[in-house]
Protein backbone atom coordinates (compact mmCIF):
# COMPACT_ATOMS: atom_id res chain seq x y z
CA UNK A 1 0.00 0.00 0.00
CA UNK A 2 1.31 3.24 -0.81
CA UNK A 3 2.61 5.80 2.08
CA UNK A 4 0.25 8.04 3.15
CA UNK A 5 0.80 10.66 5.76
CA UNK A 6 -1.76 12.83 6.57
CA UNK A 7 -1.16 16.64 7.21
CA UNK A 8 -4.43 17.95 6.34
CA UNK A 9 -5.88 17.62 10.09
CA UNK A 10 -7.04 21.21 10.20
CA UNK A 11 -9.63 20.03 7.84
CA UNK A 12 -11.00 17.02 9.24
CA UNK A 13 -9.89 14.30 11.58
CA UNK A 14 -9.65 10.73 11.85
CA UNK A 15 -12.28 9.21 14.22
CA UNK A 16 -10.56 7.47 16.87
CA UNK A 17 -11.24 3.92 18.08
CA UNK A 18 -13.05 4.75 21.48
CA UNK A 19 -15.51 6.93 20.21
CA UNK A 20 -17.14 4.47 17.48
CA UNK A 21 -17.33 2.21 19.73
CA UNK A 22 -19.59 4.61 21.63
CA UNK A 23 -20.98 5.95 18.69
CA UNK A 24 -21.58 1.81 17.31
CA UNK A 25 -24.54 0.80 19.67
CA UNK A 26 -26.39 3.97 18.64
CA UNK A 27 -27.06 2.54 15.29
CA UNK A 28 -28.43 -0.31 15.45
CA UNK A 29 -29.50 -1.27 19.23
CA UNK A 30 -30.32 2.37 21.18
CA UNK A 31 -31.56 3.38 17.70
CA UNK A 32 -34.97 5.63 19.70
CA UNK A 33 -36.07 9.15 18.94
CA UNK A 34 -35.22 10.57 22.16
CA UNK A 35 -38.67 12.56 21.64
CA UNK A 36 -40.32 9.20 21.62
CA UNK A 37 -42.82 8.42 23.99
CA UNK A 38 -41.60 4.44 25.15
CA UNK A 39 -38.51 3.30 26.91
CA UNK A 40 -36.40 2.91 23.10
CA UNK A 41 -36.73 6.62 22.57
CA UNK A 42 -36.62 7.60 26.64
CA UNK A 43 -32.64 5.54 26.30
CA UNK A 44 -31.79 7.77 23.57
CA UNK A 45 -32.72 10.69 25.28
CA UNK A 46 -30.86 9.52 28.20
CA UNK A 47 -28.01 9.10 26.03
CA UNK A 48 -28.23 13.07 25.06
CA UNK A 49 -28.85 14.10 28.46
CA UNK A 50 -25.58 12.93 29.47
CA UNK A 51 -23.36 13.66 26.70
CA UNK A 52 -25.18 17.64 27.03
CA UNK A 53 -24.08 17.35 30.92
CA UNK A 54 -20.42 15.67 30.15
CA UNK A 55 -19.97 18.60 27.80
CA UNK A 56 -21.32 21.31 30.00
CA UNK A 57 -18.56 19.96 32.58
CA UNK A 58 -15.82 20.75 30.56
CA UNK A 59 -17.52 24.19 29.22
CA UNK A 60 -17.97 24.64 33.13
CA UNK A 61 -21.40 25.56 32.17
CA UNK A 62 -24.68 24.52 32.73
CA UNK A 63 -26.22 22.00 30.86
CA UNK A 64 -29.45 23.79 28.97
CA UNK A 65 -26.84 26.45 27.74
CA UNK A 66 -25.58 23.92 25.51
CA UNK A 67 -27.49 23.42 21.92
CA UNK A 68 -26.15 20.17 19.65
CA UNK A 69 -26.31 21.36 16.10
CA UNK A 70 -25.26 19.62 12.59
CA UNK A 71 -21.46 20.87 12.94
CA UNK A 72 -19.69 24.54 13.45
CA UNK A 73 -21.37 26.22 10.36
CA UNK A 74 -24.40 25.47 11.45
CA UNK A 75 -24.04 26.67 15.14
CA UNK A 76 -22.31 29.92 13.93
CA UNK A 77 -25.11 30.81 11.42
CA UNK A 78 -27.21 30.20 14.80
CA UNK A 79 -25.22 32.36 16.68
CA UNK A 80 -25.19 34.93 14.12
CA UNK A 81 -28.25 35.05 12.51
CA UNK A 82 -30.21 34.43 15.90
CA UNK A 83 -28.59 36.82 17.99
CA UNK A 84 -28.28 39.59 14.93
CA UNK A 85 -32.61 39.42 14.24
CA UNK A 86 -33.63 38.85 17.87
CA UNK A 87 -31.75 41.79 19.00
CA UNK A 88 -32.88 43.98 16.04
CA UNK A 89 -34.84 46.77 17.90
CA UNK A 90 -31.60 47.23 19.90
CA UNK A 91 -29.37 47.89 17.34
CA UNK A 92 -28.20 46.56 13.81
CA UNK A 93 -24.18 46.99 14.00
CA UNK A 94 -22.10 43.54 14.73
CA UNK A 95 -17.93 43.40 15.08
CA UNK A 96 -16.29 40.88 14.12
CA UNK A 97 -12.49 40.38 12.10
CA UNK A 98 -11.13 40.19 8.70
CA UNK A 99 -9.81 36.60 9.42
CA UNK A 100 -12.87 34.57 10.49
CA UNK A 101 -14.35 31.52 8.71
CA UNK A 102 -16.44 31.78 5.82
CA UNK A 103 -18.86 30.82 7.70
CA UNK A 104 -18.67 33.80 10.00
CA UNK A 105 -17.97 36.30 7.13
CA UNK A 106 -20.57 35.05 4.49
CA UNK A 107 -23.59 35.17 7.61
CA UNK A 108 -22.04 38.66 8.00
CA UNK A 109 -22.61 39.33 4.08
CA UNK A 110 -25.96 38.07 4.01
CA UNK A 111 -27.10 39.85 7.40
CA UNK A 112 -25.60 43.10 5.72
CA UNK A 113 -27.74 42.44 2.81
CA UNK A 114 -30.76 42.26 5.40
CA UNK A 115 -29.93 45.81 7.12
CA UNK A 116 -27.46 45.33 9.71
CA UNK A 117 -23.85 47.10 9.42
CA UNK A 118 -21.01 44.59 9.48
CA UNK A 119 -17.30 45.95 10.74
CA UNK A 120 -14.25 43.58 9.99
CA UNK A 121 -11.76 44.58 12.01
CA UNK A 122 -7.80 44.62 11.22
CA UNK A 123 -5.57 41.94 12.24
CA UNK A 124 -1.60 42.94 12.62
CA UNK A 125 0.93 41.43 10.14
CA UNK A 126 1.13 38.31 12.18
CA UNK A 127 -2.47 37.36 12.17
CA UNK A 128 -3.45 39.57 15.83
CA UNK A 129 -6.18 40.99 16.51
CA UNK A 130 -5.90 44.55 16.83
CA UNK A 131 -7.64 44.78 20.31
CA UNK A 132 -7.49 48.92 20.10
CA UNK A 133 -9.32 48.64 16.56
CA UNK A 134 -12.29 46.55 18.37
CA UNK A 135 -12.76 49.09 21.36
CA UNK A 136 -12.45 51.96 18.22
CA UNK A 137 -15.42 49.90 15.89
CA UNK A 138 -17.96 49.84 18.70
CA UNK A 139 -21.10 51.93 18.47
CA UNK A 140 -24.01 52.99 20.65
CA UNK A 141 -25.86 50.43 18.61
CA UNK A 142 -23.85 47.28 18.57
CA UNK A 143 -24.79 44.45 19.70
CA UNK A 144 -22.77 41.46 18.83
CA UNK A 145 -18.95 41.01 18.30
CA UNK A 146 -17.63 37.28 16.80
CA UNK A 147 -14.02 37.08 16.95
CA UNK A 148 -12.33 33.54 16.44
CA UNK A 149 -10.59 31.79 19.07
CA UNK A 150 -7.84 29.97 17.12
CA UNK A 151 -7.42 30.08 13.44
CA UNK A 152 -7.97 27.20 10.82
CA UNK A 153 -5.56 28.51 8.17
CA UNK A 154 -2.34 29.61 10.12
CA UNK A 155 -3.52 28.72 13.38
CA UNK A 156 -2.79 32.33 15.12
CA UNK A 157 -5.10 31.93 18.47
CA UNK A 158 -6.46 34.93 19.97
CA UNK A 159 -6.99 36.78 23.39
CA UNK A 160 -10.39 36.05 23.72
CA UNK A 161 -10.51 36.19 27.43
CA UNK A 162 -9.80 40.29 26.89
CA UNK A 163 -11.77 40.89 23.69
CA UNK A 164 -14.60 39.04 25.71
CA UNK A 165 -13.96 41.26 28.51
CA UNK A 166 -14.52 44.69 26.61
CA UNK A 167 -17.86 43.23 24.76
CA UNK A 168 -19.14 43.01 28.40
CA UNK A 169 -18.28 46.21 29.82
CA UNK A 170 -20.07 47.55 26.57
CA UNK A 171 -23.33 44.80 27.27
CA UNK A 172 -22.46 43.49 24.14
CA UNK A 173 -22.86 39.72 22.89
CA UNK A 174 -19.71 38.31 22.25
CA UNK A 175 -19.72 34.78 19.97
CA UNK A 176 -16.33 33.14 19.64
CA UNK A 177 -15.75 30.13 17.04
CA UNK A 178 -13.83 27.78 18.83
CA UNK A 179 -13.62 24.72 16.14
CA UNK A 180 -10.24 24.73 15.61
CA UNK A 181 -8.97 25.59 19.54
CA UNK A 182 -10.93 22.57 21.03
CA UNK A 183 -8.56 19.74 20.57
CA UNK A 184 -5.86 21.90 22.09
CA UNK A 185 -6.71 25.15 24.37
CA UNK A 186 -8.77 25.75 27.17
CA UNK A 187 -12.60 25.96 26.62
CA UNK A 188 -14.04 27.08 30.12
CA UNK A 189 -16.91 29.97 28.68
CA UNK A 190 -16.32 31.56 31.74
CA UNK A 191 -13.10 32.12 31.84
CA UNK A 192 -13.17 33.35 27.86
CA UNK A 193 -16.24 35.51 28.43
CA UNK A 194 -17.71 34.64 25.87
CA UNK A 195 -21.78 34.31 25.46
CA UNK A 196 -21.73 31.92 23.12
CA UNK A 197 -19.38 29.55 21.83
CA UNK A 198 -19.22 27.33 18.48
CA UNK A 199 -17.82 23.70 18.78
CA UNK A 200 -17.42 20.70 16.26
CA UNK A 201 -16.55 17.19 15.96
CA UNK A 202 -14.93 16.79 13.14
CA UNK A 203 -11.81 18.88 13.97
CA UNK A 204 -11.22 16.61 17.51
CA UNK A 205 -11.36 12.77 16.21
CA UNK A 206 -14.78 13.02 16.26
CA UNK A 207 -17.79 12.18 13.60
CA UNK A 208 -18.70 15.01 10.94
CA UNK A 209 -21.47 16.89 10.95
CA UNK A 210 -22.46 17.32 14.84
CA UNK A 211 -21.47 20.48 16.78
CA UNK A 212 -22.98 22.95 19.28
CA UNK A 213 -23.77 26.24 20.32
CA UNK A 214 -23.18 27.38 24.13
CA UNK A 215 -25.27 30.01 24.58
CA UNK A 216 -25.21 31.90 28.32
CA UNK A 217 -28.33 31.51 30.13
CA UNK A 218 -30.19 35.03 29.76
CA UNK A 219 -28.76 36.04 25.65
CA UNK A 220 -31.81 36.94 23.69
CA UNK A 221 -31.37 34.64 20.35
CA UNK A 222 -33.84 33.12 18.13
CA UNK A 223 -34.02 29.34 17.01
CA UNK A 224 -32.91 29.15 13.13
CA UNK A 225 -34.19 25.86 11.95
CA UNK A 226 -37.58 25.69 12.97
CA UNK A 227 -39.11 22.20 13.58
CA UNK A 228 -40.16 19.58 16.13
CA UNK A 229 -38.99 22.22 19.04
CA UNK A 230 -35.71 19.66 20.01
CA UNK A 231 -33.05 21.59 21.82
CA UNK A 232 -35.19 23.38 23.60
CA UNK A 233 -36.78 24.73 20.60
CA UNK A 234 -33.47 26.65 19.92
CA UNK A 235 -32.97 23.69 16.94
CA UNK A 236 -35.52 21.40 15.32
CA UNK A 237 -34.79 17.96 14.06
CA UNK A 238 -34.58 14.61 15.44
CA UNK A 239 -31.41 14.63 17.27
CA UNK A 240 -27.91 12.81 15.63
CA UNK A 241 -28.09 10.59 18.70
CA UNK A 242 -24.53 8.55 17.63
CA UNK A 243 -23.01 11.57 16.40
CA UNK A 244 -24.15 13.59 19.78
CA UNK A 245 -22.39 11.05 22.11
CA UNK A 246 -19.30 10.50 19.97
CA UNK A 247 -18.83 14.24 20.25
CA UNK A 248 -19.22 14.13 23.40
CA UNK A 249 -16.88 11.37 24.07
CA UNK A 250 -14.35 13.16 21.68
CA UNK A 251 -13.95 16.26 23.33
CA UNK A 252 -13.79 14.53 26.72
CA UNK A 253 -10.59 12.45 25.48
CA UNK A 254 -8.94 15.68 23.57
CA UNK A 255 -9.67 17.89 26.88
CA UNK A 256 -8.05 15.46 29.27
CA UNK A 257 -4.88 14.73 27.00
CA UNK A 258 -4.56 18.13 25.72
CA UNK A 259 -1.07 19.17 27.64
CA UNK A 260 0.54 16.35 27.09
CA UNK A 261 -0.52 16.08 23.52
CA UNK A 262 0.72 19.99 23.12
CA UNK A 263 3.80 19.19 24.70
CA UNK A 264 4.07 16.03 22.08
CA UNK A 265 3.22 18.27 19.06
CA UNK A 266 4.97 21.53 19.82
CA UNK A 267 7.78 19.67 19.18
CA UNK A 268 6.82 18.15 16.07
CA UNK A 269 5.84 21.59 14.46
CA UNK A 270 8.72 23.55 15.47
CA UNK A 271 11.15 20.69 14.02
CA UNK A 272 8.81 21.07 10.80
CA UNK A 273 8.84 24.91 11.06
CA UNK A 274 12.33 24.83 11.29
CA UNK A 275 13.31 22.32 8.80
CA UNK A 276 11.09 24.23 6.27
CA UNK A 277 12.49 27.60 7.09
CA UNK A 278 16.04 26.35 5.89
CA UNK A 279 14.61 26.72 2.07
CA UNK A 280 15.66 29.64 1.20
CA UNK A 281 12.67 32.37 -0.28
CA UNK A 282 10.44 30.33 2.59
CA UNK A 283 8.30 32.70 5.31
CA UNK A 284 6.16 31.37 8.08
CA UNK A 285 3.12 32.78 8.11
CA UNK A 286 1.20 33.80 10.93
CA UNK A 287 2.37 34.39 14.84
CA UNK A 288 5.42 32.07 15.88
CA UNK A 289 4.35 30.90 18.97
CA UNK A 290 0.94 32.11 19.70
CA UNK A 291 -0.12 29.64 17.22
CA UNK A 292 -1.38 25.98 17.83
CA UNK A 293 0.37 23.46 18.46
CA UNK A 294 -0.38 21.77 15.05
CA UNK A 295 -0.25 24.29 12.37
CA UNK A 296 2.58 24.79 10.12
CA UNK A 297 1.48 27.41 7.31
CA UNK A 298 4.59 28.24 4.84
CA UNK A 299 4.90 30.15 1.65
CA UNK A 300 7.38 29.12 -0.81
CA UNK A 301 8.00 32.00 -2.94
CA UNK A 302 8.32 32.31 -6.96
CA UNK A 303 5.88 28.90 -7.12
CA UNK A 304 2.22 28.08 -6.99
CA UNK A 305 0.10 26.34 -4.13
CA UNK A 306 -1.66 24.03 -5.74
CA UNK A 307 1.25 22.45 -7.84
CA UNK A 308 2.76 21.89 -5.00
CA UNK A 309 0.24 20.13 -3.61
CA UNK A 310 0.06 17.45 -6.47
CA UNK A 311 3.72 16.53 -6.00
CA UNK A 312 3.11 16.32 -2.30
CA UNK A 313 -0.15 13.97 -3.16
CA UNK A 314 2.18 11.94 -5.56
CA UNK A 315 4.87 11.26 -2.39
CA UNK A 316 1.68 10.47 -0.27
CA UNK A 317 1.77 13.57 1.90
CA UNK A 318 -1.31 14.94 1.98
CA UNK A 319 -1.52 18.90 2.42
CA UNK A 320 -3.62 22.36 1.84
CA UNK A 321 -2.93 25.48 -0.05
CA UNK A 322 -4.09 28.96 -0.05
CA UNK A 323 -3.20 29.62 -3.47
CA UNK A 324 -6.43 30.67 -5.56
CA UNK A 325 -6.15 27.52 -7.93
CA UNK A 326 -8.02 25.46 -6.12
CA UNK A 327 -11.13 28.20 -6.14
CA UNK A 328 -13.17 29.78 -8.46
CA UNK A 329 -12.08 33.39 -7.84
CA UNK A 330 -8.92 34.57 -8.39
CA UNK A 331 -8.33 35.72 -5.52
CA UNK A 332 -5.88 33.49 -2.35
CA UNK A 333 -6.77 32.90 1.12
CA UNK A 334 -8.30 36.14 2.79
CA UNK A 335 -6.24 35.40 5.89
CA UNK A 336 -3.05 35.64 4.20
CA UNK A 337 -4.65 38.75 2.13
CA UNK A 338 -5.30 40.65 5.76
CA UNK A 339 -2.02 39.71 7.15
CA UNK A 340 -0.77 42.16 4.37
CA UNK A 341 1.17 39.04 1.75
CA UNK A 342 1.27 39.98 -1.71
CA UNK A 343 -0.86 38.04 -3.55
CA UNK A 344 1.94 36.23 -5.50
CA UNK A 345 3.27 34.79 -2.04
CA UNK A 346 -0.47 33.87 -0.60
CA UNK A 347 -0.62 31.74 -4.07
CA UNK A 348 2.69 29.78 -2.89
CA UNK A 349 1.19 29.34 0.86
CA UNK A 350 1.29 25.41 2.03
CA UNK A 351 -0.44 24.34 5.28
CA UNK A 352 0.60 21.22 7.16
CA UNK A 353 -1.17 20.11 10.44
CA UNK A 354 -0.81 17.35 12.21
CA UNK A 355 -2.30 15.30 14.63
CA UNK A 356 -2.63 12.33 17.14
CA UNK A 357 -0.97 10.04 14.24
CA UNK A 358 1.77 12.04 13.35
CA UNK A 359 5.38 10.94 14.06
CA UNK A 360 8.79 12.50 13.58
CA UNK A 361 10.15 10.38 10.65
CA UNK A 362 6.76 11.91 9.21
CA UNK A 363 7.88 14.93 9.68
CA UNK A 364 11.24 14.35 8.70
CA UNK A 365 9.90 12.69 5.13
CA UNK A 366 8.17 15.87 4.31
CA UNK A 367 11.74 17.81 5.15
CA UNK A 368 13.32 15.38 2.51
CA UNK A 369 10.80 15.61 0.01
CA UNK A 370 9.84 19.55 -0.23
CA UNK A 371 13.44 20.54 -0.90
CA UNK A 372 13.44 19.24 -4.37
CA UNK A 373 9.50 20.14 -5.33
CA UNK A 374 10.60 23.58 -4.54
CA UNK A 375 13.45 23.92 -6.45
CA UNK A 376 11.61 21.56 -9.09
CA UNK A 377 9.11 24.22 -8.99
CA UNK A 378 11.18 26.98 -9.40
CA UNK A 379 13.29 26.08 -11.98
CA UNK A 380 10.52 26.11 -14.15
CA UNK A 381 9.32 29.75 -12.82
CA UNK A 382 9.37 32.80 -14.39
CA UNK A 383 8.43 34.64 -11.33
CA UNK A 384 11.80 35.87 -8.73
CA UNK A 385 10.37 37.91 -6.25
CA UNK A 386 13.68 38.40 -4.10
CA UNK A 387 15.68 39.38 -7.01
CA UNK A 388 14.24 41.08 -10.13
CA UNK A 389 14.48 38.47 -12.68
CA UNK A 390 17.52 39.60 -14.66
CA UNK A 391 16.19 40.72 -18.13
CA UNK A 392 17.72 39.42 -21.11
CA UNK A 393 15.34 41.18 -23.32
CA UNK A 394 17.36 42.94 -25.94
CA UNK B 1 -17.43 34.98 -0.91
CA UNK B 2 -16.88 32.76 -3.39
CA UNK B 3 -14.83 29.70 -3.37
CA UNK B 4 -12.34 28.83 -1.09
CA UNK B 5 -8.61 26.57 -1.19
CA UNK B 6 -8.76 24.88 2.19
CA UNK B 7 -10.80 21.98 1.77
CA UNK B 8 -12.35 22.29 5.28
CA UNK B 9 -13.73 25.77 3.61
CA UNK B 10 -14.08 24.67 -0.05
CA UNK B 11 -17.54 24.61 -1.45
CA UNK B 12 -17.46 23.06 -5.24
CA UNK B 13 -19.88 24.12 -7.61
CA UNK B 14 -21.48 21.03 -9.15
CA UNK B 15 -19.72 17.74 -8.95
CA UNK B 16 -16.39 18.78 -10.83
CA UNK B 17 -13.80 16.73 -10.77
CA UNK B 18 -10.32 17.54 -9.77
CA UNK B 19 -8.51 14.32 -10.99
CA UNK B 20 -6.33 15.36 -13.80
CA UNK B 21 -6.21 13.36 -17.27
CA UNK B 22 -2.87 11.20 -17.47
CA UNK B 23 -1.49 13.79 -20.45
CA UNK B 24 -1.75 16.66 -17.69
CA UNK B 25 -0.01 14.29 -15.12
CA UNK B 26 2.95 13.47 -17.51
CA UNK B 27 3.28 17.06 -18.74
CA UNK B 28 2.91 18.44 -15.48
CA UNK B 29 5.18 16.03 -13.38
CA UNK B 30 7.67 15.77 -16.85
CA UNK B 31 7.27 19.27 -18.45
CA UNK B 32 8.89 19.51 -22.10
CA UNK B 33 10.80 22.54 -23.17
CA UNK B 34 10.91 24.41 -20.21
CA UNK B 35 13.62 26.98 -19.93
CA UNK B 36 16.44 26.31 -17.43
CA UNK B 37 17.15 29.48 -15.58
CA UNK B 38 20.67 29.08 -16.29
CA UNK B 39 19.95 28.60 -19.65
CA UNK B 40 18.01 32.34 -19.87
CA UNK B 41 21.36 34.37 -19.95
CA UNK B 42 22.61 33.03 -23.63
CA UNK B 43 19.42 31.88 -25.29
CA UNK B 44 19.13 33.84 -28.37
CA UNK B 45 15.59 34.16 -29.23
CA UNK B 46 14.12 35.71 -31.82
CA UNK B 47 10.20 36.63 -30.02
CA UNK B 48 9.88 37.02 -25.94
CA UNK B 49 5.91 37.35 -24.51
CA UNK B 50 4.93 37.16 -21.03
CA UNK B 51 1.15 37.20 -19.98
CA UNK B 52 -0.86 36.53 -16.56
CA UNK B 53 0.23 37.71 -13.58
CA UNK B 54 1.28 36.67 -10.30
CA UNK B 55 -1.13 38.20 -8.42
CA UNK B 56 -3.69 36.39 -10.07
CA UNK B 57 -1.86 33.12 -9.25
CA UNK B 58 -1.01 32.41 -13.50
CA UNK B 59 1.88 33.55 -15.18
CA UNK B 60 3.65 32.20 -18.44
CA UNK B 61 6.77 33.48 -20.25
CA UNK B 62 7.37 31.79 -23.97
CA UNK B 63 10.71 32.39 -25.68
CA UNK B 64 10.83 31.26 -29.25
CA UNK B 65 13.69 31.15 -32.20
CA UNK B 66 11.80 31.52 -36.04
CA UNK B 67 14.01 30.17 -38.86
CA UNK B 68 15.99 32.19 -41.50
CA UNK B 69 13.25 32.16 -43.67
CA UNK B 70 10.76 33.67 -41.23
CA UNK B 71 8.62 31.00 -41.34
CA UNK B 72 8.73 28.36 -39.16
CA UNK B 73 9.13 27.93 -35.25
CA UNK B 74 11.79 26.05 -34.74
CA UNK B 75 12.08 26.15 -30.95
CA UNK B 76 10.38 27.28 -28.46
CA UNK B 77 10.93 27.35 -24.49
CA UNK B 78 8.61 28.72 -21.38
CA UNK B 79 8.37 29.39 -17.91
CA UNK B 80 5.55 29.31 -15.75
CA UNK B 81 4.14 30.23 -12.26
CA UNK B 82 1.05 28.39 -11.77
CA UNK B 83 -0.89 25.19 -11.07
CA UNK B 84 -0.72 22.08 -12.76
CA UNK B 85 -3.14 23.09 -15.56
CA UNK B 86 -1.09 25.92 -15.94
CA UNK B 87 2.12 24.33 -16.01
CA UNK B 88 0.76 21.11 -18.40
CA UNK B 89 -1.09 23.69 -20.45
CA UNK B 90 2.12 25.73 -21.31
CA UNK B 91 4.16 21.67 -22.18
CA UNK B 92 1.52 20.90 -23.81
CA UNK B 93 1.48 23.75 -26.43
CA UNK B 94 5.43 24.23 -26.58
CA UNK B 95 5.51 20.09 -27.85
CA UNK B 96 2.66 21.16 -30.33
CA UNK B 97 4.14 23.99 -31.72
CA UNK B 98 7.79 22.49 -31.97
CA UNK B 99 6.93 18.63 -33.05
CA UNK B 100 7.81 17.74 -36.65
CA UNK B 101 10.07 20.38 -37.44
CA UNK B 102 8.27 23.18 -36.14
CA UNK B 103 4.84 24.89 -37.11
CA UNK B 104 4.73 27.85 -39.54
CA UNK B 105 4.10 30.36 -37.83
CA UNK B 106 0.38 31.09 -39.55
CA UNK B 107 -0.13 27.90 -38.50
CA UNK B 108 0.84 28.46 -35.12
CA UNK B 109 -1.53 31.68 -35.01
CA UNK B 110 -4.18 29.34 -35.67
CA UNK B 111 -3.83 27.67 -32.91
CA UNK B 112 -6.80 27.62 -30.19
CA UNK B 113 -7.20 27.07 -26.65
CA UNK B 114 -9.45 24.34 -27.87
CA UNK B 115 -6.77 22.80 -29.66
CA UNK B 116 -4.79 22.57 -26.20
CA UNK B 117 -7.39 21.27 -24.26
CA UNK B 118 -8.01 18.65 -26.47
CA UNK B 119 -4.45 17.54 -26.54
CA UNK B 120 -4.12 17.35 -22.65
CA UNK B 121 -7.51 15.55 -22.75
CA UNK B 122 -9.39 18.46 -21.38
CA UNK B 123 -9.15 19.99 -17.76
CA UNK B 124 -11.27 20.53 -14.79
CA UNK B 125 -13.73 23.17 -15.76
CA UNK B 126 -12.55 25.80 -13.54
CA UNK B 127 -9.09 25.30 -15.41
CA UNK B 128 -10.10 26.33 -18.87
CA UNK B 129 -8.65 30.00 -18.14
CA UNK B 130 -4.98 27.98 -18.34
CA UNK B 131 -5.38 26.54 -21.71
CA UNK B 132 -6.41 29.98 -23.51
CA UNK B 133 -3.27 32.00 -21.17
CA UNK B 134 -1.06 28.83 -22.93
CA UNK B 135 -2.67 30.46 -26.18
CA UNK B 136 -2.30 34.31 -25.40
CA UNK B 137 1.49 33.20 -24.03
CA UNK B 138 2.30 31.72 -27.25
CA UNK B 139 0.80 34.48 -29.22
CA UNK B 140 2.34 37.27 -27.12
CA UNK B 141 6.09 35.78 -28.32
CA UNK B 142 4.72 35.33 -32.03
CA UNK B 143 3.46 39.18 -31.73
CA UNK B 144 6.61 40.44 -30.24
CA UNK B 145 8.41 38.27 -33.11
CA UNK B 146 6.82 40.41 -36.06
CA UNK B 147 7.54 43.68 -33.86
CA UNK B 148 10.85 43.14 -33.99
CA UNK B 149 10.73 41.47 -37.87
CA UNK B 150 9.45 45.16 -38.79
CA UNK B 151 11.49 47.19 -36.70
CA UNK B 152 14.72 45.35 -38.42
CA UNK B 153 13.06 45.61 -42.01
CA UNK B 154 12.45 49.28 -41.23
CA UNK B 155 15.91 49.86 -40.04
CA UNK B 156 17.00 48.08 -43.39
CA UNK B 157 15.04 50.55 -45.25
CA UNK B 158 16.45 53.55 -43.78
CA UNK B 159 20.09 52.73 -44.41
Amino acid sequence: MKKEIYFDNAATTKVREEVIEEMEKFFDEKYGNPSSFHYKGLEAKKAVDEARKRVARILNCKADEIVFTGGGTESINLALKGVAFANRSRGKHIITTKIEHPAVLNSCKWLEKQGFDVSYVDVDADGLVKIDEFKKAIREDTILISAMYANNEIGVVQNISEIGKIARERGIYFHSDGCQAAGALDIDADKLNVDLLTLNGSKIYGPKGVGLLYIRDGVRIEPWIHGGGQERGMRGGTENVAGIVGFAKALELVQNEREKENERLIILRDRLIEGLLKIKDTRLNGHRTKRLPNNVNVSFFDIEGESILLHLNEKGIFASTGSACSSHSLEPSHVLLALGLPHEVAHGSIRFSLGKETKEEDVDYVLRVIPEIVSDLRKISPIKINNAKGSNEK
Amino acid sequence: MKGERYSDLRSREGDESWFYSKTVKEHFFNPKNFMNDDEVENYEYDGLGMVGSPACGDVMKVWIKVDEKGEKIKDLKWQTFGCASAIASTSVMSVMVTEKGGMKIKDALKLRPKDILKRLGGLPKIKIHCSVLGDQALRAAIDDYLKRKKRMTGKENEN
